[in-house]
């Protein structure tokens, strides 16, 4: 399906590690998207936050970054969907719940948790894993790919 | 300061997870994909994320405090309870289905695909459902 690239895999993955180190040094807090972009929503929500404008600001990072990216010379980035809508509707649905259900996602668990050896985000972690491979698989499965 | 920095530090995490191929939904099902071809970059990804945080923690949480705020925010649950078994099961399927999850779909609508916005519309919307409303 997709082509095995380790060195910008490296290379990205590093990138995301500095950041996540990044973070803590500056601000001391945990590079976890979920919680951070859940900060933002807290406005919809009816919650005043005075740590609003830094969760806004990293937001906005992620976005313009690919732009960046571009900018700096890069090849547009490749994207393919992959899925039908359905398949990514339900599936924002339950990332949006289930992280805030379990304290967090890929980096915060998947990086910056296991990155300090922490019990409840290796749990974590290996629990989504295997719940998304097992996903795709019976996904597979089913449409007789 | 700690906007600027904030602002830094989304930028380079969005750039790792561009320069990684991590907001390609395509390449996240292709490492989930046992059964088929597949993509091992995402291993990668995060060994190379966790080999430089792990170090970079150590060095940075041996400090007093962070650069421009009082104090390190850390989680303080340690217990292995039902919502985050629960929890991760249930994100790991949706990651599983769309090939999406919060970082790289919001850096991912930078590249202006509709459906990331579906998905994105999805995520506040199941966000919002878990974590409900202050009463008016």
């Amino acid at each position: 399906m997709t082509e095995f690239t380790p060195l910008s895999a490296a290379l990205g993955g590093a990138l995301i590690g500095l950041a996540a180190v990044a973070l803590m040094a500056t601000n001391g807090r945990i590079a976890g998207i979920s919680g951070i972009f859940a900060g933002v929503l807290a406005p919809v929500r009816g919650e005043g936050r005075a740590d609003f404008p830094w969760r806004l600001a990293f937001v906005a990072g992620l976005l313009i970054a690919p732009l960046l990216y571009q900018a700096l010379g890069g090849l547009r980035p490749a994207f393919d969907i992959a899925r039908p809508l359905g398949f990514t509707l339900i599936g924002g649905l339950l990332v949006g719940y289930g992280s805030r259900l379990g304290s967090g996602c890929t980096s915060g668990h998947g990086v910056c948790g296991v990155s300090r050896v922490s019990k409840r985000s290796v749990v974590a972690t290996a629990t989504f894993m295997a719940s998304a491979i097992a996903t795709v698989f019976i996904v597979r499965l089913l449409s007789g790919a | 300061m700690k906007v600027l920095s904030a602002l830094a530090v989304g930028l380079i995490f969005g750039l790792g997870l561009t320069v990684s191929g991590m907001i390609n939904p395509a390449k996240i099902i292709g490492f989930l994909d046992i059964g088929g071809a597949w993509d091992p970059s995402l291993l990668v990804v995060m060994a190379s994320a966790l080999a430089v945080a792990s170090v970079g923690y150590r060095i940075v949480l041996a400090r007093a405090k962070p650069a421009f705020e009082d104090k390190f925010q850390l989680p303080t649950k340690t217990e292995i309870d039902r919502p985050l078994m629960l929890g991760s099961a249930l994100f790991g399927i949706g990651w599983g289905l769309s090939g999406l999850c919060p970082g790289p779909a919001i850096s991912a609508a930078a590249l202006g695909d509709g459906a990331v916005y579906v998905f994105l519309l999805a995520m506040v919307a199941g966000m919002l459902l878990k974590d409900g409303w202050k009463s008016a």
